[in-house]
């Protein structure tokens, strides 16, 4: 009893100094939270010790958009680099700039426009790896919808999954010169983590990335046919094509430890040499790649996760530079965007450019020129993808 | 007494058959687009995505999570999640409860801090939980004594504990206050101190009070374990199993509703528990009061 009491006591203590707390600095739904070590899901333990341990906050769950990292620990890439990486699935309130910020990982995976907002609110972060380099989200919509473009979505109902995901969707329709207000309801509607509302038909035109929920669509049952969706029966509002793609997936890494702390410097050049040849790996062995990240906890079937390896291997291959080389142009176009593009509160993304720090390519450059020592090819310039056949629930 | 617990197991099992029975029966009756009123939908669809076939989610639950190598039959991994659920959602019951009691004795014992503390107990309760789940775990982690190291799961444990321990405390409270002047006046007439008033005549007083809100208390800690797993994200419950799959909803729709019946187990599992701890405390109950 004695032993539960001090624990009630502690607990007491504990929640009255969150009370506090909370009523202090008002409740945020984006504070940050460092990540504990240990979390189901992490790979790399047990390392000899003169190997650095590092951890790396994705943001979303185990799935096969995350290959690279997985890839990269699962084949020993990192270890050979000298590192013992700890891999951090995110979650629905994750926000992995704010745990990088607050410590709680060496380095974290996020799309460039988000990280932009929260550059521009203080956070000190550098993109140091651009790993993909094309986006992956599209606009679907059924093809008897009459959407054909962007222009199309005038009068329909439009899903988003919001938090930083509806940039490119807003940028594109505001290229085509149709506003929020132009849209059924006066804004997007709210998607949930499935695409049964586009099913149902409730949304005529959901957000959807070509590794995951398109692929949801194409794994269900048609009740018209009897047989499962094919690409036929769906338009794609292609980002990329429009004009209005964005750079996504990001190595990003703290701006004042890179530059007053040497060895963090040294670490980030060998994490991105890890995980470049982990792509490298899941671009040459997309079976095997896939099964590394299923048997790391993915519980996605066995399809679909093969279908993530691909598409995001598209993401990434051909690369123009280099894998994690960041193209002046594009980042040029993605921050041009972020100042234009108008939210549904009425704001920009950001409204000055961002600073100097917010990107290098010392780092990444330094890995591919060891890389290319080694005689490695990073281009990629022979890739070609592999064809997925999807079965019904992604089995 | 045997006949009546009999009875009791046949329409508990009744029940269960007239939930799927009603499930089956709406979705046989009802048109596949649900009922409109307008552009609002009252009543759901009933198409085999929005609601799958009873017996289709009872096949699944016997096929495997997935076709890779190695993976568990669903309603194995169900099981192990929802266990591992359970017992986060046990510990965050069990801080909950402590800390609600010893709040609720402090607010009896000093009227002063009944004035000082309730308000923010009762403030508590309206700050949402994925404001707080994030703070948690951000503060947990910074917590490092020795070799001691804050894991996810004790941030979920203790966020459980945060839904826990409110309608302890009141309920608590209001107990401890319920013995009449008459009997505290007999107490302090045989120079009973505080102590001896409080563990003959206060708690035993507030039993009936208690109960309810432990249950409450139970339902809350449940809840509050799946919501914080989503939030923080830790890995192995039926929270994260939830969102997992979320990804089949459409081409797999009977899978999703696997972890929703671990859910459900949980919560009945749960409220077996306290109903098993009300029967020790039985002779204390003389009806219960509603919380």
């Amino acid at each position: 009893m004695a032993f539960m009491a001090t624990r009630g006591a502690r607990a007491a203590a504990f929640t009255a100094a969150a009370l506090g707390a909370l009523t202090l600095t008002g409740c945020s739904a984006d504070e940050a939270e460092p990540a504990a070590s240990g979390a189901s899901g992490d790979t790399g333990s047990e390392a000899p010790a003169e190997l650095t341990a590092v951890s790396v906050q994705l943001q979303w769950l185990t799935q096969a958009q995350f290959a690279c990292y997985y890839a990269a620990a699962d084949q020993g890439y990192y270890e050979d680099a000298g590192l013992d990486v700890t891999i951090i699935p995110g979650a629905v309130d994750i926000v992995p700039i704010d745990v990088l910020t607050s410590g709680g990982a060496d380095f974290a995976v996020s799309w460039v426009p988000k990280v932009l907002g929260a550059i521009e609110q203080g956070a000190a972060v550098t993109d140091v790896a651009q790993i993909f380099e094309r986006s992956g989200t599209m606009q679907v919509a059924f093809a008897d919808s009459g959407i054909t473009s962007a222009a199309d979505l005038a009068g329909k109902s439009v899903g988003s999954w919001g938090y930083g995901n509806e940039w490119e969707l807003i940028a594109g329709m505001q290229a085509s010169g149709v506003t929020l207000e132009d849209l059924e309801g006066g804004s997007t509607v709210q998607q949930a983590f499935d695409m049964n509302a586009f099913i149902a038909g409730d949304i005529d035109a959901a957000q959807a990335m070509t590794y995951n929920e398109y692929a949801q669509v194409l794994e269900t049952v048609n009740p018209e046919t009897g047989e499962l969706y094919t690409a036929d029966d769906l338009v794609v509002i292609d980002w990329n094509d429009e004009g209005t793609a964005m750079l996504q997936d990001a190595i990003w890494a703290d701006s004042e430890r890179l530059a007053s702390d040497e060895a963090y410097a040294e670490t980030t050049t060998a994490f991105i040499k890890g995980t470049i040849e982990g792509c490298l790996y899941a671009k040459d062995e997309p079976e095997a790649a896939a099964d590394i990240v299923t048997a790391a906890g993915s519980t996605l079937g066995t399809s679909h996760q093969l279908w993530m390896t691909n598409e995001v291997n598209k993401l990434i291959f051909p690369s123009t530079s280099g894998v994690g080389h960041i193209n002046e142009d594009q980042w040029d176009a993605t921050v041009a965007m972020a100042l234009e593009t108008v939210n549904p509160e009425g704001a920009t993304i950001i409204s000055a450019d961002p600073p100097e720090a917010a990107y290098s390519n010392e780092y990444v450059d330094a890995a591919l020129a060891e890389l290319a020592e080694e005689g490695v090819d990073t281009m990629g310039a022979d890739f070609a993808p592999i064809e997925v056949t999807l079965n019904e629930g992604g089995e | 007494m045997r006949t009546a617990r009999a009875q009791a197991t046949l329409w508990s099992v009744v029940g269960v058959l007239g939930v799927a029975a009603l499930w089956e029966l709406y979705k046989a009756i009802a048109p596949d687009d649900g009922v409109t009123v307008g552009t609002v939908t009252v009543l759901p669809r009933t198409t085999d995505i929005a609601m799958p076939h009873i017996w289709d989610m009872v096949t699944r639950l016997f096929e495997p999570v997935t076709r890779a190598a190695g993976a568990d039959v669903l309603w194995w991994a169900v099981l192990q999640a929802a266990a591992f659920s359970l017992g986060i959602a046990v510990l965050g019951w069990v801080l909950g409860v402590v800390s609600g009691m010893l709040l609720a004795l402090l607010m009896q014992r000093w009227i002063t801090a009944e004035s000082a503390v309730l308000p923010w107990v009762v403030l508590s309760q309206t700050v949402p939980l994925i404001a707080i789940a994030p703070l948690v775990k951000r503060w947990g982690t910074a917590i490092h004594l020795g070799p001691f190291q804050w894991e996810n799961w004790m941030s979920v444990a203790v966020i459980a504990s945060y839904l826990a321990f409110f309608p302890v405390a009141v309920s608590a409270l209001r107990g401890l206050k319920s013995p009449p002047q008459a009997d505290t006046d007999l107490f302090h007439a045989y120079a009973a101190g505080w102590w001896t008033t409080l563990v003959r005549l206060r708690l035993p007083a507030s039993v009936p009070y208690l109960m309810p809100a432990l249950k409450l208390a139970a339902a809350n800690a449940v809840v509050g374990t799946v919501v914080a797993e989503v939030s923080i994200g830790l890995g192995g419950g039926i929270g994260r199993m939830i969102i997992e799959f979320a990804a089949t909803a459409s081409g797999d729709p009977a899978k999703t509703w696997a972890p929703i019946l671990g859910a459900v187990l949980i919560g009945l599992l749960s409220a077996g528990l306290v109903a098993l701890l009300g029967r020790g405390l039985g002779r204390f109950r003389r009806g219960e009061v509603p919380a």
